[in-house]
């Protein structure tokens, strides 16, 4: 019987500045995926694959909740929609109990066909159609109001109608943390937010019901959440105090982290990533200790997205080919790029063999099928000596990549979930070039073939 | 071209040139076959073992054949000007003619 083949290399030895630090000198291989081989996942879905682990997402929105919830009475998840609006997802987190937090009309037709109640659809975004309020009235969702013309444009809406739209206000503040996020909002400091919260009430067209703030993405700080809890109890016992009227939520947005590696961060994620506990303790010491009365403290709202999802994805790939650049690195070309990665514009993304190869590793630049010069996945990964055909795990790709991918150059391939049964379910099928040019419509003077001259 | 003729190797695929200073190490198969070239062993003969020995398809190993002259070069490791020559494998194993 032959021995199994590794092609010849050598990797130059380096010395390194001295550090307490290193990783394990070859990738542990991932050879199944809740339980079901990746070999099989191949062979019935193809490559590259994305995979979605029930039992993850499950494990994740729960550990959520138990987080803020043993430390609070009143705590509800809103799922953030645009983090990945598969319905499969989506419905899993609806049945755990999350409400919807969407961003759009598109978004806002998805949670209602999904079955969320229009009162537990929160409408967040910066950028809300007329269409879109009289949507969101007609269904008593909770319009997050983002400026003063579109607070301008619902009371215009709200006219003539039997029930008040409920509205929550978007606040931007300075919670210490650089950058600020000042565009989605009205903001505090300025007076801007108090002056459009006077407005709504005064109106008597608009029932004020909540506060909301979004500080940022990926935040590292739980202290900065404990700042934006501060300032936004304030307001709501401010309200309460000088508009009369009862804030009923809280909600502090989303921006929680994952524990994918930022590029440029010397430490891996999981060693600098505060646990959600942390979070969860900041937030709700700060609204316990804030001054409303026991009975009468606020709904806590959060918006989490990627904290939720992203364990819960992985996406398989395949090694096309392998070549040497000028400066004698080697690169990989992987049949997905950028167009399915978008993440990998952010994170230095944990990625893994699928069976077992020596402890020889070379530094290998990845690439993406692509014909474009930014399709590169990581600039530089030890990875084992890999070939043609091999597959690739990423891991924690769940948020963002199947919303924000593209049909770039290739079309978006299958999606399956492993239940958690160990079941393999198609949740979306890969497309086609008929899928894509459905849409498309040619001018009767270019149907035919090409005019001769 | 040949590898030059002070570069140390040994079994376990360590390698060093001691005018540079420079070292690195060598997988398994990396390592035989420069074990072999320093042999004598020509380019056709080692090839031949590896696909008596491997499982590996022909084509693959030529691919990979190249890449390693490839590396070779690139790390400064083979004797003569370093620029490659279609043709020159043995010689630039170590069998110069």
């Amino acid at each position: 019987m032959k021995q199994p083949y590794e092609r010849p290399t050598l990797r130059k030895l380096t010395a390194g500045a001295l550090h307490k630090f290193g990783p394990r000198a070859g990738a542990a291989p991932t050879t199944a995926l809740d339980g079901v081989p990746v070999a099989e996942l191949v062979a019935r879905f193809g490559s590259p694959l994305f995979v979605l682990s029930e039992r993850q997402l499950r494990r994740s929105y729960q550990a959520a909740v138990r987080a803020f919830g043993t430390r609070y009475p009143a705590v509800q998840l809103a799922w953030s929609y645009k983090t990945n609006y598969l319905n499969a997802v989506c419905r899993t987190f609806h049945q755990e109990g999350a409400w919807a937090e969407v961003v759009s009309g598109m978004e806002l037709e998805k949670a209602l066909l999904n079955g969320v109640p229009g009162p537990h659809i929160l409408f967040n975004g910066p950028g809300k159609r007329r269409a879109e309020l009289e949507r969101a009235c007609e269904v008593d969702a909770v319009i997050h109001l983002d400026n003063a013309d579109e607070l301008h444009l619902l009371l215009d809406v709200a006219v003539g109608r039997a029930t008040r739209p409920r509205v929550a206000l978007r606040v931007n503040l300075d919670a210490g943390i650089y950058p600020q996020w000042d565009r989605f909002g009205f903001n505090l400091e300025n007076g801007e937010a108090w002056q459009a919260l006077s407005r709504v009430v005064a109106s008597g067209q608009l029932a004020l019901v909540g506060l909301h703030c979004h500080i940022g993405t990926y935040v590292l700080q739980p202290k900065a959440y404990g700042t934006a809890a501060t300032k936004l109890a304030a307001i709501a016992l401010r309200c309460q105090r000088e508009l009369h009227t009862a804030v009923q939520y809280l909600d502090l947005g989303g921006g929680f982290p994952s524990t994918n590696t930022l590029k440029g961060a010397y430490l891996p994620a999981a060693d600098t990533v505060p646990p959600l506990d942390e979070y969860a303790e900041t937030i709700t010491n700060v609204l316990l200790g804030a001054g409303f009365p026991a009975d009468e403290l606020p709904l806590l709202v959060l918006e989490a997205g990627r904290a939720l999802v992203d364990d819960a994805g992985s996406l398989i790939g395949s090694v096309l080919a392998n070549k040497r650049l000028a400066d004698g690195r080697r690169a990989t070309i992987l049949d997905f790029g950028v167009n399915l990665l978008f993440t990998s514009f952010w994170y230095d993304h944990h990625i893994s063999p699928t069976r077992e190869f020596s402890d020889h590793t070379e530094p290998t630049v990845l690439y993406g099928p692509l014909c474009m010069n930014i399709d590169q996945l990581r600039d530089s990964i030890a990875l084992p000596l890999l070939a043609p055909g091999d597959t690739v795990v990423v891991h924690k790709v769940g948020a963002y990549n199947m919303s924000q991918w593209q049909q770039f150059i290739n079309l978006r391939p299958n999606v399956v979930m492993v239940d958690e049964a160990g079941a393999v379910h198609l949740i979306r099928a890969a497309e086609t070039l008929e899928y894509l040019q459905q849409l498309e419509r040619v001018p009767a003077h270019l149907a035919g073939p090409r005019l001769s001259s | 071209m040949k590898l030059k003729p002070n570069i140390a190797t040994s079994e376990a695929g360590f390698i060093f040139n001691p005018a540079t200073g420079d070292s690195f190490a060598a997988n398994p198969l990396a390592a035989d076959i420069l074990a072999r070239a320093k042999a004598g062993l020509d380019a056709a003969a080692i090839k031949a073992d590896i696909l008596t020995r491997y499982d590996v398809a022909p084509g693959q190993l030529e691919k990979d054949w190249d890449d390693l002259l490839a590396q070779l070069r690139d790390f400064n490791l083979l004797d003569g000007s370093g620029k490659w020559e279609a043709g020159s494998e043995e010689q630039a194993m170590g069998k110069a003619k």
